[in-house]
């Protein structure tokens, strides 16, 4: 079973968020880069863009898929992975830590109670056919 | 890749070994297949540095025998069959009366009057009721069935074959084959391939495939061996710009404009698809397949459009990233002006134009045992 640290929040699509005050750091779960397989590309917004809640704010690809990334939260995004389309692999191979895809100043930090939590989250991936 | 009849996926002789594996399984023409055990890049670079063994046992085969059956096979294939010897292999291709591709093959001599045709998975049912109508006087035999096919690549490929086999191995030429026991399972050990690489492909009774499968991987083990899904077997013939039928040929598409002119023989006589070919060839074609390469790193995927100072000049047919360039990699069709190595133009990518240029085929070179 995939690895879901309990002190963050998911979505549905397999994103998870780190809350930290009025900011909240932003990936893909070891489940969505486990099903992916080998990420060989990764598109992030600009700093400064606008993203709504579950709405897409990236792309990311595997050898042989392309996926959306979709925003848990709203806010404006206020720092970026810079690293990780140069090296798309740390996608797969530290996907809470190394791995984060976006910072986001939070507009309307209320909507991170409606995202699962944890144990919410294995029962999703759980169903998900394994 | 999705269209296809009803009814349950088919599995092939190992489908029970992929899941105990732990692959991953998907459906592919109609069956439950493995498209990947480790990860696509590392199955990948196995095969090309030590050995891989795939289960291509989806592919279907037809045997044809008879006093009839090498004119059967000219009248149905555009290749010239007559000069292939007992014992060698040919690559051909099936075309329709307009010069459309019904598929692409690999034909065997098994014997002086006996072929066998090796067939695309997706289209077992469609070549059958091809062949069998179009030459029904010949003796033919689906023994898509009965036979499990293997496909052991890279380069400790003939070490690892010629240790278990009671033949020599080393001595059999690229596109020819030989018989003998591998492993104690009796097979037709044919040089080919889908990769690139040096190797086999191994075709053996059905019931026999998942001994020789747990042979191969206990005496390959010191090799560094690895089981391969279709997502690596897709990106080696990928790098090696080798067409997929349902990808990179299908009923509209002419093998002219796929670079499959070599495999045209309207000197041999008459065959389905002829005089439309030689017509075609008479006027050009108009568009060519091209193996192209992202400028930056970016991914090009099946059908995204190819774009010259933003109109349309073509369609990608293949895309993925190539695991030992380290970029993006593509076969497409381009406007025949624009197919030249070193032209440039862009793919249309969620909306935005990228780079892309025309590269010398294969992207990486062959090291197949040509003899």
């Amino acid at each position: 079973m995939s690895n879901v640290p309990a002190d963050l929040k998911y979505t549905k699509e397999h994103e998870w968020a780190k809350v930290e005050g009025d900011r909240a750091r932003i990936g893909i779960t070891a489940f969505a880069q486990d099903q992916l397989g080998d990420v060989v590309f990764v598109e992030l917004p600009k700093v400064g863009t606008k993203v709504t809640s579950m709405s897409t704010f990236g792309v990311v690809e595997s050898v042989k898929a392309v996926s959306d990334l979709f925003a848990p939260l709203t806010g404006e995004v206020v720092e970026i992975n810079t690293e990780l389309p140069k090296k798309p692999e740390t996608v797969n191979r530290d996907p809470y830590g190394q791995g984060w895809m976006i910072v986001i100043r939070m507009t309307n930090p209320g909507e991170a109670s409606a995202l699962l939590n944890a144990a919410q989250y294995e029962q999703l991936i759980a169903a998900a056919g394994h | 890749m999705t269209a296809h009849e009803s009814g349950p996926l088919k599995r092939t002789p190992l489908h029970d070994v992929h899941v105990k594996a732990g692959a991953k399984m998907v459906p592919f023409g109609g069956w439950d297949m493995p498209v990947q055990y480790a990860g696509i890049v590392e199955e990948h670079k196995a095969v090309r540095s030590a050995v891989g063994l795939f289960d291509i046992s989806h592919m279907g085969e037809f045997e044809v025998a008879g006093a009839g059956a090498l004119a059967a096979a000219q009248r149905l294939c555009t290749n010239d069959a007559a000069p292939l010897a007992e014992g060698q292999v040919q690559y051909s291709v099936l075309c329709y009366p307009e010069g459309g591709v019904v598929d692409d093959l690999t034909l065997y001599r098994l014997a002086a009057d006996r072929y066998m045709l090796t067939v695309n998975a997706s289209n077992i049912d469609k070549d059958w009721r091809w062949v069998t109508e179009h030459e029904p006087g010949a003796g033919w035999k689906n023994v898509s069935a009965e036979t499990a096919l293997l496909a052991v690549q890279g380069p400790k490929a003939e070490g690892l074959v010629q240790r278990l086999a009671d033949t020599d191995v080393v001595s059999v030429r690229y596109y020819h084959f030989s018989r003998g026991k591998v492993a104690g399972v009796p097979a037709v050990i044919s040089r080919t391939g889908y990769t690139g690489e040096d190797g086999f492909e191994l075709y053996v009774p059905a019931g026999e495939a998942p001994r020789l499968w747990h042979a191969l991987m206990e005496a390959g083990r010191p090799d560094g061996i690895q089981p391969i899904g279709l997502g690596a077997r897709d990106t080696l013939r990928l790098e090696m710009k080798f067409a997929l039928y349902g990808n990179d040929i299908d009923q509209t598409t002419n093998p002219l404009e796929a670079g499959l002119g070599w495999v045209v023989k309207p000197a041999k006589g008459e065959f389905i698809g002829r005089a439309a070919i030689e017509a075609l060839r008479a006027r050009g074609v108009s568009r060519k397949l091209v193996g192209f390469e992202m400028v930056e790193r970016q991914v090009p995927r099946h059908g995204y459009r190819l774009l010259k100072d933003g109109a349309e000049v073509g369609v990608v047919t293949s895309g993925s990233f190539s695991p030992i360039l380290e970029r993006g990699i593509g076969m497409g069709y381009v406007r025949a002006d624009l197919a030249a190595v070193g032209s440039e133009w862009d793919v249309e990518i969620r909306g935005a134009g990228q780079r892309a240029r025309v590269v010398r085929t294969p992207f990486v070179p062959s090291k197949a045992k040509k003899s």
